[in-house]
């Protein structure tokens, strides 16, 4: 499964950092962060909801990027 | 002198603040709260630290010995009302693992200034400063990118907000996503279609160059098919809704174009995996620099210097900000690509763009991309019968096939076909048909097919796509049907030749005569006549083994019967998209107007915005490697490795901008 999400971050470098982390974070299959639209797309792992993903993959960009924002 | 300078600088800095706080509060400004809480951090920061140079160093001493404490008090109340925020992500990062960034290298480097002052009793001032004017960049690039990525976005947009439906003879405003199939919706004049549909009253005059970027008035009337996206210019339209919104035209490429920046090309690979080693590369670098020479010099029994290599390593950490790069590249594609499709040209993703920079091979479909498509009887000979009734038998015996062909030899015969006459049907792909007719046997096709049958047939010397029809095994006669050539087509072929393109090669199913003089008409290199579908994927990996490895092919159709095809060659555009969904689909880049000049346009496009990424990568990287080298050898303050890294940056940010301009190509 695969859903779009709106994010706020300030700059590209960073996009890349939230990518990196939301793309280890368990259950995700794949993630892209596009900066110039400010999305994020997520494809889930078979089994894994958003619901059971999405609060992990906030918890880990928050990590790398403190002043990131995902919409959920 | 520094002192004025330095005095003239904050006092800017400080009006500059004022004035875009003043600007921030007008709607539509586009400043976010974050930059506007920054703006008055800059304020308050570059005010406190005026204040502080004005008073100098004399009136705290003139305190006593606690002077001192005031005065660095005060200095480190200003440090941290500019860079708490940095100081606090660079903790964050050291705590997650996450070392090497931009944070850290200022907060390393400015706290590592503060520290040789307070050890000197000297100059806070330079820390402050450079912290200073690192938040004031960052904060115009901030504002700068998110201007021209709402810019770009809005240009991109051609969403339509809202669909008029009828309800009780009033007209409602609808979300587009809640209109169901089969819905009669209304558009009026300065309105855009919201979904696709056909007209079901009214004519009007569409404007379609949201879609495809040129402004040439398309008519529509009752009974024919709209394209959503388009601006209905003239007259009231009544359409049934044929599609869901999310299916219609508008929303493909939609999707289409937001998700393009998404597909990252090596450029911007290269970049990210370049910050990722280069970060820490200079951090050990700086380290070096403060460690190494000291000890050197030491051992060769000279005075170790400290200080003043410490202070090369932080003004090495402060010039090595890697900002520039990361920022300007995404941006260059991503306004290269909104550029483009303003043009009326969607290339799907940054990876496209920068392979359709590198075509130097185009291959094109003939019928639809470099012809119109649009067949006409243009002669009958060699008939027993009369010419009416060898075209009805050919029509009829073709009726089945949706063959461009085909549909001529239906539209030559003019009347209605009657179905029941035809029976067994045999489409012989690249050949031609056979089928019973009244009872008789026809076949209608190629020199192929009436070889395979065995029928003596008279050659034909017009230029042409030959049908030759046999009637019970017996030779009636041939109808030779011409394909028209598209008007820009001649001029489209040169400036592509002009755009760098090195080999223009034809491919198609038509008669190799009728190939050769198209492309002799249009100025083409080779052609492969004579190809069944199937063998257009084999000539396509033909040419593909052996091109050079960095030139790249590129493959023009129609997107109709093409699909592997443009899947095959390293770049497919599919052309005249504007309501086909299989080509958006198949294709790479997606032209939506049928002009063969676009594709030149595409490539030129794709030409410029790679011209930038490679300037903003050389330029950066070069300008970064100087200033790190004057930095180690001590030719440059603290100063001048802020500026620079600023002053790179913007330029970079607005070449990267420069990409959207496309319109002179």
């Amino acid at each position: 499964m695969k859903k779009t999400y709106k994010i706020e971050v300030d700059c590209a470098n960073c996009a890349n950092l939230m990518e990196d982390a939301a793309r280890k974070t368990a259950g995700v299959a794949s993630a892209t962060v596009n900066f110039m639209t400010q999305k994020m797309i997520v494809e889930f792992e078979e089994g894994k909801t958003p619901a059971d993903v999405m609060g992990d993959v906030l918890k880990n960009c928050k990590k790398v990027e403190p002043d990131c924002e995902i919409f959920l | 002198m520094q002192e004025t300078i330095v005095g003239v600088l904050l006092v800017t800095v400080a009006l500059l603040a004022v004035v875009l706080q003043i600007i921030g509060r007008k709607p539509g400004s586009g400043m976010t709260k974050k930059q506007k809480v920054m703006l008055w951090r800059i304020l308050a920061a570059t005010v406190l630290l005026l204040a502080l140079q004005m008073l100098g160093r004399e009136a705290f001493d003139a305190m006593g010995p606690a002077g001192r404490f005031v005065r660095l008090a005060l200095y480190l109340v200003d440090y941290a009302i500019i860079g708490y925020d940095i100081l606090r992500k660079a903790y964050k990062g050291i705590r997650n693992g996450q070392v090497f960034d931009e944070n850290f290298l200022m907060a390393v480097a400015t706290l590592g200034a503060l520290a040789l002052a307070v050890y000197e009793n000297g100059d806070y001032l330079e820390a402050i400063a450079v912290m200073l004017f690192y938040q004031v960049g960052e904060w115009f690039q901030s504002y700068a990118v998110g201007k021209s990525r709402r810019n770009i976005s809005e240009l991109m947009d051609i969403r339509p907000d809202y669909a008029n439906v009828e309800t009780d003879g009033k007209l409602e405003k609808v979300d587009p996503d809640e209109v169901e199939v089969g819905t009669i919706i209304t558009v009026q004049p300065g309105e855009k279609v919201p979904i696709d549909g056909v007209v079901i009253e009214g004519r009007s005059t569409l404007n379609t160059a949201a879609l495809t970027g040129e402004s040439l008035p398309r008519e529509v009337a009752e009974g024919e098919e709209i394209v959503s996206g388009c601006i209905n210019m003239t007259g009231l339209l009544r359409i049934r809704t044929t599609k869901e919104f999310g299916e219609s035209t508008v929303s493909k490429i939609l999707d289409l174009v937001e998700n393009a920046s998404s597909r990252k090309s090596r450029s911007e690979d290269f970049i990210s995996r370049f910050a990722k080693i280069y970060t820490p590369a200079v951090c050990y670098a700086a380290l070096a620099l403060a460690i190494i020479p000291p000890v050197v010099l030491l051992v060769m029994g000279k005075g170790a210097g400290w200080s003043t290599w410490i202070y090369r390593a932080l003004t090495f950490l402060v010039a090595s900000c890697p900002c520039a790069l990361v920022i300007s590249i995404p941006l260059s594609f991503f306004a290269g690509i909104g550029g483009a499709s303003k043009a009326g040209v969607l290339v799907k993703g940054s990876n496209y763009l920068e392979t359709l920079s590198q075509t130097k091979i185009v291959v094109f479909d003939k019928t639809g991309t470099l012809t119109q498509g649009v067949f006409e009887v243009t002669g009958i000979h060699h008939n027993e019968l009369s010419n009416e009734a060898l075209l009805e038998f050919a029509a009829l015996a073709e009726s089945a096939s949706s063959h461009p062909i085909s549909k001529s030899l239906q539209k030559a015969y003019g009347k209605e076909i009657d179905r029941s006459r035809v029976s067994d049907i045999t489409e012989i792909s690249g050949n031609g048909v056979t089928a019973t007719v009244d009872g008789k046997k026809v076949a209608a096709g190629n020199d192929k097919l009436m070889k395979t049958l065995g029928v003596n047939f008279a050659p034909c010397h017009s230029v042409g796509t030959i049908i030759h029809v046999a009637i019970d095994g017996k030779y009636a006669g041939h109808i030779v049907i011409s394909d028209v050539v598209k008007p820009r087509a001649k001029d489209a072929i040169a400036a592509l030749k002009g755009a760098g393109v090195r080999r223009a090669v034809m491919l198609t199913g038509d008669a190799k005569k009728v190939a050769d003089q198209v492309a002799g008409e249009l100025g083409i290199d080779e052609v492969r006549a004579e190809l069944l579908p199937g063998d257009k994927v084999d000539q396509v990996e033909k040419l593909i083994s052996s091109k050079g490895e960095k030139e790249k092919l590129a493959f023009v159709g129609d997107g109709i019967n093409d699909a592997p095809v443009l899947r095959r060659a390293d770049i497919g555009i599919a052309m005249g998209a504007m309501g086909s969904d299989a080509a958006i689909e198949a294709a790479d880049v997606v032209l939506m107007d049928d002009d063969p000049m676009q594709i030149a346009k595409a490539i030129k496009i794709s030409r410029k915005c790679l011209g930038i990424v490679y300037q903003n990568i050389v330029v950066a990287i070069g300008i970064k490697l100087v200033c790190l080298l004057l930095v180690a050898v001590g030719c440059a303050s603290m100063w001048l490795a802020v500026f620079a890294d600023v002053g790179v940056m913007i330029l970079a940010v607005l070449n990267a901008i420069r990409a959207l301009f496309v319109k002179n190509l």
